[in-house]
């Protein structure tokens, strides 16, 4: 009889969360849609926020390994949970609650559709997308997780191709597809390289093997390869604003709220815990890229007119911020100046965590508009938070949390970053002390534009006149929808207004990873207050500014009605008088956009067609384009189709062939191996 | 001494709310003055809210329930700022929840909830209103807390209070780096309380305005609420300026005995800077909007040279 060895209750559970979701999803490829939806997808949920509680039992614990007899002989599955796996199951479970609830109303629609049964397949491909995601987190030897990653990127391939009667949506699959695997290629090159010949693949072997400077330098530009194609790091962007659109809405949220992050725990888990060097430049590459992904991701979304193109690039953005927070903190760790490592990599991983919540949040806003009106291109919305109050409130609270404004996470994260970057001691490297300001500077740009990018997001969408008739029959989410809704939006709030509980948890990651902690300051003046050095260096409360706002609202409030009167008229809009309004007088997302376009206009590929003022029918087209397609994304393809050209000529399509190749690739393997 | 600052912070807090017309209305007066107007007097904006208040409000039909509350939301956000800069005296008991970065960040939440508020009508001035809101604020936002990164270097705090006791305590040692910090400062404080050159506060020019545009749809008590929260900012704005530049004058803690002279150092402060701001206005033109940017970016550029120029000279 085995012993039951409750120290090691966290990575059990885990474990057993990813099976159970692996068994619902099987479950729901046999049982009736109605059941899928009122049950497998619930119960999904339920999964879900158990594992987040059994992260965050993780956290505090000692790193735990498991072996699985799975896989290949000699090869078995290892399994470890350490402070970094934990956090990030944290908000892979925590996140995922939010999005299966809402998906048990989303999905609705697609129960009624006839053939195929795309419900079930769906659920199956949803459910092992999740476990996918969490053994990519839980793996320790590189085969593992090779298997983990690929199981997410093909089940998420699915997912995205859901729709895949339509051909944009195949095309955005491939494309998908094609970075992931580029990617994943490069992944496969940094693991055989760091496992350095010894044939152990094995992380703790990687954590004890020695290499030398250089090929350790190779591994870190492999891996910044492969997972910053998964993240969406410039130049290997172009599949996030093409994919996140084509899937349902729900996998969007997960795509770009959990999915990138396994990039980023990717990212972490090979320089800051495998590789024994941490250079300075690997961390200041790291910061350059990040903050122009940053910026570029940003101006695009300013631009975009179709709801979830512009979420997806912001998903570019955060994931910009993200990497160069782990680039600032990684330079101050290579320095030797750990306390403000510890803050940067606090604030980077706050970051990590808020952007799960408010993106999926606003992916399953733009979710529900969809399914409410039909309609993606914000030019023919608007108006809706009079149609749907639910979704509205909810995306309110998301999008004044990603534009980063204070008492919400967004506001956070952007504080403790700023913080690092004021912090930030002198370093040997004049150059660098003269530069890293502009960082900052950069991080602040990125940060307003992001603003811009959300008041355009939620003015078009929600607010103004309905721009179309249609509009008048939009219904609002069911209760399944609001639930997920009010999860994720419940997260914004109380991440916002509790960092220093946050941070505690957070600490058992930087202590693990740079062996410095920012808690014991943080914490010193008590849960209330936010001191990240000490009172006198910065504090932040949100709890208090959020009570000194509100006070002051409420009174004016009162006061306003009792010295004077609350007398209210309803009447047509005013307008400077002008009586004729009408909802094609509004901006519309490219008219919101246009200062911005105008601005940064050589960042942008423009192509217009501008009518004449002869025309009987005057029309305008315009379109943007992202220029590092061309020079980047157009090459590679070409590439690998000429490559699977030149391979498919193995094919030849006869029995007798191919019984002749593995006679081939048998003998050689006699005469090589042994 | 608990109770005194406690005390302190709300006479702060009604002060500012009392003051922040009568420095509307005296930059109102010196404007006229100098473009050779009699002027309405520095009393006009109390009568200008009075009379609001007591008018009733007119709402257009699909004015949504944000509509309404904005300009509540923006009169807290903005008392709260001016509440919570030193004006008087430094360590007020709300200060430490509220350091500069986040002083930008309640400027953020208030602008973003009035361009919403000013998209939610759906009328094409609103709109356009928000939409230049916003790209003023992109661009100023950033040189803003450029700008406060530059002084929270030196003094090695982002903490209002500290920076103040640190300026004021070396007394008049002139930082270079503050210098260009102070101009870009200054601009950024034209184009947030949209003054000439980039908005016009006196026009109703459809095609100039920006921050009246935003307002257009607003009457009675809100607009009256949204008005004095417009003087507050300014107000906010002055006196972020004078913590910064010229510190001299605000009394360490909340000492009741100090308090006539550093009132009086406020008003004096005050005078000036007001008088100084309606020159700047009278001596500038109102430029096209698509100038706006590079003004700006010269702003963002100064703040960018002032933590440079800190940085170089390690002071």
């Amino acid at each position: 009889m085995p012993h039951l060895d409750l120290t090691l209750l966290p990575i059990s559970l885990s474990g057993l969360a990813t099976g159970t979701w692996v068994v619902l999803g099987v479950v729901g490829l046999f049982v009736p849609s109605r059941f899928v939806l009122s049950t497998i997808f619930p119960a999904g949920a339920m999964v879900a926020l158990a594992l987040a509680g059994a992260a965050l039992g993780g956290l505090d614990s000692v790193p735990q390994a498991a072996i699985l007899p799975l896989g290949l002989p000699d090869l078995p599955f290892h399994l470890r949970l350490d402070a970094l796996s934990s956090f990030f199951l944290l908000l892979l479970g925590a996140g995922a609650t939010g999005t299966s609830l809402y998906a048990a109303g989303y999905f609705r629609t697609l129960a009624q559709d006839g053939p195929g049964r795309p419900l079930n397949l769906l659920c199956l491909l949803y459910h092992l997308f999740l476990a996918s995601m969490t053994w990519v987190l839980l793996a320790d030897d590189a085969y593992f997780f090779m298997v983990a990653w690929e199981t997410m990127a093909l089940s998420s391939y699915f997912l995205v191709t859901t729709d895949h009667k339509i051909p944009e949506i195949r095309r955005a699959g491939f494309l998908y597809l094609l970075i992931a695997h580029l990617g994943a290629i490069a992944i496969l090159l940094a693991f055989g390289l760091m496992q350095g010949g010894t044939g152990d693949y094995t992380f703790a072997a990687m954590r004890g093997g020695h290499m030398s400077p250089f090929w350790a330098s190779a591994t870190f530009l492999l891996a910044l390869f492969g997972f910053g194609a998964k993240a969406g790091l410039l130049p290997l962007h172009a599949w996030l604003p093409e994919a996140h659109p084509a899937a349902p809405s729900p996998v969007s949220a997960l795509m770009s709220g959990i999915m990138l992050k396994t990039a980023v725990y990717g990212l972490l888990r090979v320089i800051f815990d495998l590789l024994g060097f941490r250079f300075w430049w690997w961390g200041a590459l790291m910061l350059v890229l990040g903050l122009v992904t940053a910026l570029y991701g940003v101006l695009f979304a300013a631009v975009q007119s179709d709801v979830k193109r512009l979420l997806a690039y912001s998903s570019i953005e955060n994931i910009g911020v993200i990497v160069s927070g782990l680039g600032l903190a990684l330079l101050l760790h290579a320095f030797g100046k750990d306390a403000v490592g510890a803050l940067a990599l606090t604030a980077t991983l706050y970051h990590a965590l808020n952007h799960a919540f408010f993106k999926q949040l606003l992916f399953l806003g733009a979710g529900s508009v969809l399914h409410a009106t039909t309609e993606r291109n914000m030019d023919k919305l608007g108006g809706l938070i009079h149609r749907i109050p639910w979704v509205a409130g909810a995306a309110l609270v998301g999008t004044l949390s990603i534009a980063g404004l204070p008492p919400f996470n967004g506001f956070v994260s952007e504080w403790l970053m700023l913080q690092a970057y004021l912090l930030t001691p002198a370093l040997p490297l004049p150059y660098l002390n003269m530069t890293l300001p502009l960082g900052a500077a950069a991080l602040v740009l990125a940060a307003a534009l992001a603003a811009y990018a959300m008041v355009k997001f939620y003015g078009i969408i929600f607010l103004g006149q309905p721009r179309g008739l249609k509009l008048e029959e939009a219904h609002d989410a069911g209760p399944w929808e609001r639930l997920g809704l009010l999860w994720l939006a419940a997260g914004c709030v109380l991440l916002g207004l509790f960092p220093v509980t946050v941070i505690l948890q957070l600490d058992h990651v930087t202590q693990a990873l740079i062996g410095h902690t920012l808690g014991e300051s943080a914490a010193r003046s008590g849960w209330v207050w936010l001191t990240p050095v000490n009172e006198d260096h910065a504090s932040y409360s949100p709890v208090a500014l959020l009570l000194a706002v509100a006070g002051a609202l409420g009174l004016t409030f009162l006061a306003v009605r009792r010295l004077y009167h609350g007398r209210l008229r309803r009447g047509p809009a005013w307008d400077c008088g002008f009586p004729a309004q009408t909802w094609r007088m509004q901006d519309t997302a490219e008219g919101f956009g246009q200062p911005i376009k105008q601005i940064f206009s050589q960042f942008f590929g423009i192509s217009r067609e501008v009518p004449s003022p002869f025309d009987a029918y005057p029309h305008y087209r315009g379109e943007i384009r992202d220029r590092l397609w061309e020079l980047t994304h157009r090459p590679m393809v070409r590439l690998a189709e000429r490559i699977s050209a030149w391979v498919g000529r193995l094919q030849q399509g006869r029995i007798s062939i191919y019984l002749l190749y593995s006679f081939i690739t048998l003998i050689a393997l006699l005469a090589f191996v042994r | 001494m608990k109770t005194s600052a406690t005390l302190f912070q709300l006479f702060q807090y009604v002060l500012v709310l009392l003051i922040a017309p009568l420095l509307l209305g005296w930059v109102n007066q010196c404007r006229a003055w100098m473009q050779n107007r009699r002027g309405p007097g520095v009393l006009q904006p109390y009568s200008a809210l009075v009379k609001l208040f007591h008018k009733d409000a007119v709402l257009a039909f699909n004015a949504s329930p944000l509509f309404r509350i904005t300009p509540y939301v923006l009169f807290a956000c903005m008392g709260l700022a001016a509440a919570l800069v030193p004006v008087v005296a430094t360590d007020l008991p709300l200060s430490p929840a509220v350091d500069v970065i986040a002083l930008v960040g309640i400027f953020a939440l208030a602008r973003v909830f009035i361009a919403l508020a000013a998209m939610d009508i759906g009328t094409a001035f609103g709109m356009l209103g928000a939409r230049r809101e916003m790209l003023v604020s992109f661009l100023a936002e950033p040189a803003l807390l450029l700008v406060f990164f530059n002084a929270a270097s030196i003094s090695g705090s982002t903490s209002l209070s500290t920076i103040v006791g640190t300026f004021a305590e070396r007394g008049f040692v002139i930082y270079p780096s503050m210098a260009f910090a102070a101009v870009a400062f200054v601009m950024v404080l034209l184009a947030e309380n949209a003054r000439i050159p980039v908005d016009n506060p006196s026009t109703h020019l459809e095609l100039t305005m920006i921050h009246e545009a935003m307002i257009l749809e607003y009457s009675a008590r809100h607009l009256a609420l949204i008005e004095w929260a417009g003087a507050l900012k300014l107000l906010a704005y002055f006196t972020v300026g004078f913590a910064l530049f010229l510190p001299s004058g605000i009394a360490a803690g909340s000492n009741w005995v100090a308090l006539p002279l550093s009132l009086g150092t406020l008003a004096l402060k005050l005078a000036v800077g007001g008088f100084g701001l309606a020159l700047l206005e009278t001596l500038s033109a109102k430029q096209r909007l698509f100038r706006v940017p590079e003004f700006l970016g010269t702003a963002f550029l100064l703040a960018v040279l002032a933590i440079l120029i800190h940085y170089l000279l390690g002071t």
